[in-house]
């Protein structure tokens, strides 16, 4: 049994469209790869200190990404926070961090304070937390459909805003995601649809999930490209998507983009991984810590040393920690707010339960 | 022209135009489509088509083929793309092409359409109304005749409107489609053909009403309430019409919103009648009609003559077309409802 992230490749993506890749996928230069580092550390510790927090019983529950930083740093930093969409799923901490999504409001859905989180998703281009696998990625095929409804002299930017669509090995199974996918490609939609085949839909292996054993290889079949990386390699994931991203925006059609990755913890906080798998499974699952090998590239090529790392883990301890000051400071919501946000324009009926609760709840 | 021959026009009434409800909801889709140029109509066979039903007949026509166009055969894929559009600034109006159909939507329907707005904290409104040719009636194969008003109207973020004629449908359409909430419109299928007059002038709605919100009184009279909605309003004017012979005025109640309900206009009728009789297509068990009588009972229990009688449909799969009239509330099932609530004494 090899490393998850070694399965074999895949990639039937066309060369670039030249003037867009520029923009796009631009190969990072030493300052952006010292950041891609510095986003993995911050996202690595702020996970392990959310799964803390819920053992602390700061936090009902939390769904850990370990393991899965390098796809969702490598998948996040390819987005233009200006113009292109991001349809989470309830695991893509990495890619809102990525974003610069606020990450008390991002935490705020785990303190059970709201089901979307608090953070704004209109500013921050990052769709609400979305609790239904394969829920939202129906969304971003109609979002990025929208966009060439549009057309592209719509914005000032060349080329079209794409919209990423987050789901895994588990939600290929859903209807929705062939539904999207057929769609998305008969209309070409500028969407990107980028898996994390992390092995696990909770405790159902890929293999007795995904016939054929790869979403990637689906694509196919729906004519349109794909791309099957390693997912524990930032820099593939980096350039995989964003070659992606371009193909897109240049009005060219959806992608698949299946990032290998293994989701090192359980599925949430309150799962048992010993009942399905063991722990060696999970070492040679697992294969090499993508941090651990992201820090030899820098080293290799002479942009990082120890020093540095030491330096950028010990900020990212310390963001972490202001993190956890903003989640132990955050209140409940006014119970007013179940009724104010059911509609835009409320009704007669919820006005009046409305009021109802507010005149039986002494509290209030 | 004058300003003077200008302001003489303006006060004189609409003539009323003979159109079908088909034909009304046509026609008012066009003009949302012409006011509105971030509405979309789509759904399957919407387009070169123009609908199995003909609704959106030359639309793609006049307007392109990127503001009404066909998708694929996927219920869920219509509206969970209508949630993206939506999200992205247009006012999406799709097409599920029959009531039974709607099922494999459901999911996107509550699951994300419903609470978009509530997760989003109102920063994601959802202004999508979505076209259900709704109910029975027409001899339809399976899932072709299915009353989902109880099922939407129990969902909390979405609001549900049926309309009785071609009157109520071009009005409310185009209300609904101008509203920033979803909407789940239910055009009774079985009206779809016959004409009657519309009036298409802005807040005119007709039968002594000017708003398009609530419930409208289509027919008065004292001695009982009949409540519908959908194609049960002529079937209830129907069964009135013979009740007057006998010296029985029945008042109808043409509730049109099903969500939210007009509770003031239900206490207001029955307070006069102390009678209610509630008729529709679905099944009984847990149908809207259950919720109509506890809000009657609710407001009027102390003038009620009677307990409010529920003439519907029965809890059985909607039956192949050679049964549906024993299944939907006919005239003299109506009636008898009528007879139970009027011979009904306390005690």
């Amino acid at each position: 049994m090899a490393p998850r992230a070694l399965a074999a490749t895949l990639d039937t993506l066309p060369p670039p469209v030249s003037q867009l890749l520029e923009a796009d996928a631009s190969a990072p230069d030493p300052a952006q790869l010292r950041d891609l580092y510095r986003m993995l550390s911050n996202v690595r510790q702020l996970d392990r200190d959310a799964v803390a927090w819920q053992r602390q019983g700061l936090i009902p529950g939390y769904a850990p990404m370990l393991g899965q930083e390098a796809a969702q740093v490598g998948a996040g930093a390819a987005v233009d926070k200006n113009r292109d969409f991001v349809f989470p799923t309830y695991r893509e901490m990495g890619v809102a961090y990525t974003l610069g999504v606020n990450m008390v409001e991002y935490m705020s859905t785990h303190k059970a304070i709201w089901h979307g989180g608090l953070y704004d998703p209109v500013a921050t281009h990052f769709a609400p937390f979305q609790a239904v696998v394969g829920g939202s990625v129906l969304h971003a095929v109609g979002w990025a459909h929208g966009q060439t409804l549009n057309g592209p002299g719509a914005s000032v930017y060349a080329g079209l805003g794409v919209g990423l669509a987050f789901l895994g090995d588990g939600a290929s199974s859903q209807g929705d995601v062939h539904e999207a996918m057929n769609f998305a490609a008969i209309v070409k939609a500028p969407v990107v649809f980028f898996v994390q085949n992390n092995g696990w839909a909770i405790s159902v292996p890929t293999e007795q999930q995904v016939a054929g054993g790869s979403v990637a290889a689906r694509a196919a079949g729906y004519g349109m490209p794909a791309v099957r990386v390693d997912g524990n390699d930032v820099l593939a994931v980096l350039a995989a998507t964003q070659r992606a991203v371009a193909h897109s925006r240049a009005g060219l059609g959806p992608v698949v983009v299946e990032a290998m990755t293994y989701r090192r913890g359980p599925h949430s906080t309150s799962d048992d991984p010993g009942r399905y798998r063991t722990l060696d499974d999970e070492k040679i699952g697992g294969g090499e810590d993508p941090l651990s090998r992201f820090r030899k590239v820098l080293s290799a090529r002479g942009v990082a040393d120890a020093a540095f790392f030491a330096g950028v883990d010990a900020e990212a301890q310390q963001h972490a920690d202001d993190i956890r000051d903003g989640v132990v400071a955050l209140c409940s919501r006014p119970g007013s707010e179940m009724f104010d946000f059911v509609f835009q324009e409320t009704t007669p009926t919820l006005g009046a339960q409305a009021r109802q609760w507010r005149e039986e709840s002494e509290h209030v | 022209m004058s300003d003077t021959l200008e302001a003489v026009r303006e006060t004189l009434p609409m003539p009323l135009v003979q159109l079908s409800m088909q034909q009304a909801i046509n026609r008012a889709l066009g003009e949302i489509l012409d006011a509105d140029d971030r509405a979309l109509v789509f759904g399957e066979d919407v387009g070169v088509l123009g609908g199995v039903f003909r609704v959106t007949d030359g639309l793609q026509a006049r307007f392109g083929a990127h503001r009404v166009f066909d998708t694929p055969l996927a219920e869920s894929g219509i509206l969970g793309t209508a949630i993206g559009l939506a999200m992205a600034g247009f006012h999406p109006i799709p097409e599920v092409q029959f009531d039974g159909f709607a099922y494999p939507a459901v999911n996107q329907i509550i699951t994300q359409l419903a609470r978009m707005n509530y997760r989003s904290r109102g920063t994601l409104p959802m202004p999508v109304t979505l076209r259900v040719p709704s109910f029975g009636g027409i001899r339809a194969p399976e899932h072709h005749g299915e009353s989902l008003e109880s099922l939407f109207a129990h969902v909390p973020g979405l609001k549900v409107v049926s309309p009785s004629s071609p009157q109520q449908a071009y009005h409310l359409l185009k209300h609904a489609a101008s509203m920033p909430d979803p909407v789940i419109f239910m055009e009774p299928k079985a009206r779809y053909w016959n004409k009657a007059g519309v009036n298409l002038a802005d807040n005119v709605v007709g039968a002594g009403s000017a708003s398009l919100e609530g419930s409208v009184v289509v027919r008065p009279g004292k001695h009982a309430t009949l409540i519908a909605w959908g194609a049960m309003v002529s079937r209830c004017l129907q069964v009135a019409e013979l009740a007057a012979e006998d010296g029985i005025e029945l008042e109808v109640l043409d509730l049109r919103w099903l969500k939210p309900i007009d509770e003031a206009a239900l206490a207001a009728s029955v307070s006069r009648t102390r009678r209610a009789i509630v008729v529709h297509e679905g099944p009984h068990t847990a149908g809207l009609g259950a919720e109509v009588a506890a809000l009657v009972s609710q407001s009027c229990f102390d003038v009620l003559r009677a307990p409010v009688e529920r003439v519907t449909g029965f809890d059985v799969p909607y039956p192949s077309g050679d049964l549906e009239d024993e299944y939907i509330p006919n005239i003299d099932r109506i009636l008898f409802g009528v007879q139970r609530v009027l011979e009904y004494r306390r005690g």
